[in-house]
């Protein structure tokens, strides 16, 4: 009986996300992309979206989950998740809209006109899109198989289907309000239950979640984990300087009508963010209280899901996490497309070739492709905490694309050489960090906790690759840098000369 | 190139446009000008985060205090810190508004 519910409630979200999706490409065939892409979608609804996109299985399930097993440390993820937008904000959310990049490849080539560095941009993107696809997709699985006993490929399976159907259909993509609805969605799935869940704490005398050993939980830094500090700033460092390098999160600037519309909609976005942060962790330390065997079992990702059965009991309880299963699923869905359309538009953009390359065909074949390996993986990869394996997506991206739009966009000197130096240097460091952590080739003492979180030293190995390279190889400069910084810099009000003007949404197939 | 005998009331924008000297004096103290408010919102976070882990190792029983059930660290990391941010957010798109009419102000002027 309590499946069915939770059954329901998947099939609702994946129903929902879909035929929103196709009224939305009917819409969208009688209106002109150019017309869909430049029309002024307020902040706030841009926002909206940013924020339904943005909010995955890693911040629904993954924080609560860490919580849980690690504790006050562990706070920092959210914060992290959020105190990105503040450095994206300050340092490239207005450069960037004006600059009329669509993706990360489009601003490596309109800033330093070299196919090269597009190249290596473009393999970055896919690279950290399916580092942070895969654990969307063991977060699915394992939220249909907490509610239903089902084996975890069922909810990869799922999310990959609606993904991919959407994606392939096109409807998904450019529509600000499916995604609006799902930030919406998701606060209410994660808070309206707190509240019944506090008042059932607080009736059963509000036990103290640290009073289950280990003891020190509450502590922060108290040593539960070795290296605990170099970990939490290091952490610290990815999220903050990561977040602007991801490629789902620029796409949505290019829907803002000017530089001074992105930065208010980034400063919304912080908004929106920090109002759902503020529920995940309250979880997490009921978990402490209700649900200590997940601790033993290893599965404190589930955490979310199952204390509604556990501190209401029933029909309250199946409903509630009926609903909480809703907002999981459609964090995965939402975050799932918008990485999909990144990684496909980058593949038959730049990789395919023949007649696959930038066609409606090869988008769609692209797509399968974009969905496939890492729902593969994600079912033979060995099972980390989900917030755990989005951070490392995220330290890749701020030792590659943070250290390129930074430089980018506020220094001059920046060539083409270096540019690509430092991203081969920063992106490869990263990336064998990633990959002997995932492998569990390094597992303990300082070599493990730096490979586990190699920001801190990969992010300014990165810069400096990339600084240094440049000084030493002015002749690769590319040409007309005064128009581009003009171009990411001047207000628009001023009447200048900013270069050619791209076609707008060059890639229909993309609307 | 082109800064000498330059015509009168010539419109600055047109000193841009040519890269002109003056023109890239203008673009010039444009980036210093955004970049200013941008390092020193930056600096504000990176110390303010970057401060706490520091002050929970260094000062270990600041960890114990509580507000009924909830600990410092928690009430700062879970609730208080996220205000902060739209607070600084809302301040620096201020800011970043202010340079931004300024510039187009003094260009227009000329």
């Amino acid at each position: 009986m309590g499946s069915w519910a939770h059954i329901a409630a998947v099939a609702f979200v994946c129903l929902a996300t879909l035929g929103v999706g196709a009224i939305g490409l009917r819409l969208s065939r009688t209106t002109s992309d150019f017309y869909v892409a430049s029309r002024a979608i307020t902040p706030r609804w841009n926002a909206s979206a940013i924020g339904g996109e943005y909010l995955s299985g890693a911040s629904f399930l993954g924080v609560a989950g860490l919580v849980l097993a690690f504790g006050t440390d562990m706070l920092w993820y959210p914060v992290g998740y959020t105190a990105g937008y503040l450095v994206l904000l300050v340092l490239v959310a207005a450069p960037l809209r004006r600059s009329g990049a669509y993706t990360l490849p489009d601003f490596a080539e309109i800033r330093l006109r070299s196919p090269v560095v597009r190249r290596a941009a473009s393999l970055l993107v896919v690279g950290i899109g399916w580092l942070y696809l895969l654990p969307q997709f063991q977060g699915a699985g394992l939220a249909l198989g907490t509610a239903t006993g089902a084996p975890p490929w069922v909810g990869a399976l799922v999310v990959a289907v609606v993904v991919v159907a959407g994606v392939v259909a096109g409807g998904m993509r450019s529509i600000t309000f499916v995604q609006a609805f799902q930030y919406w969605l998701k606060l209410t799935a994660i808070s309206l239950p707190v509240v019944l869940l506090l008042v059932v704490w607080r009736s059963d005398g509000a036990p103290d979640p640290a009073a289950l050993a280990p003891a020190d939980w509450a502590q922060p830094l108290s040593g539960t984990g070795d290296h605990q500090v170099y970990r939490t700033y290091s952490l610290l460092l990815a999220l903050l300087f990561g977040t602007m390098g991801l490629p789902h999160v620029l796409v949505r600037f290019y829907t803002n009508p000017d530089g001074r519309a992105a930065r208010r909609t980034v400063a919304v976005v912080i908004g929106l963010l920090g109002a759902f942060y503020l529920f995940p962790p309250i979880y997490g330390a009921l978990g402490r209280v209700y649900a200590p065997d997940l601790l033993a079992s290893g599965r404190t990702d589930a955490v979310v899901l199952l204390l509604p059965e556990r501190m209401l009991g029933q029909p309250w309880g199946t409903l509630v996490s009926a609903l909480l299963m809703a907002g999981a699923f459609a964090a995965f869905l939402s975050t799932s497309s918008g990485l999909t359309v990144s990684v496909a538009g980058v593949l038959s953009q730049d990789i395919l070739r023949g007649r696959l390359h930038a066609s409606v065909p090869g988008f769609r074949v692209a797509a399968v492709l974009a969905v496939t390996l890492p729902a593969a993986l994600s079912l033979v990869a060995a099972r980390r905490d989900i917030a755990d394996t989005v951070g490392l997506a995220f330290a890749v991206a701020a030792s590659t694309f943070c250290p390129l739009l930074v430089l980018g966009i506020w220094w001059r000197r920046l060539t083409q050489a270096g540019a690509l130096a430092g991203l081969v240097v920063g992106g490869g460091t990263a990336s064998l960090a990633v990959l002997l952590t995932m492998t569990g080739a390094v597992s303990d003492g300082l070599p493990a906790a730096m490979l586990a979180q190699p920001a801190a030293w990969s992010v300014p190995l990165a810069f400096a690759v990339m600084v240094a390279v440049s000084l030493a190889t002015p002749w690769t400069t590319p040409s007309g840098v005064t128009p581009i910084m003009v171009r990411l810099h001047a207000p628009e009000a001023l009447d200048l000369n900013r270069g050619e003007a791209r076609p707008l949404l060059r890639r229909g197939e993309r609307s | 190139m082109g800064a000498v005998q330059r015509p009168p009331y010539r419109p600055a924008t047109g000193e841009i446009d040519e890269q002109t000297d003056v023109g890239e004096l203008y673009v010039s103290a444009l980036l210093r000008a955004q970049l200013r408010p941008a390092l020193g919102m930056l600096a504000t976070l990176v110390l303010g985060l970057g401060g706490l882990p520091l002050l929970f190792v260094l000062l270990p029983e600041v960890s114990d205090l509580r507000l009924g059930p909830v600990t410092l660290p928690w009430l700062l990391l879970g609730i208080l810190v996220y205000p902060l941010l739209v607070a600084a957010a809302w301040w620096h798109v201020r800011a970043a508004e202010r340079v931004e009419r300024d510039f187009t102000d003094i260009l227009r002027r000329r």
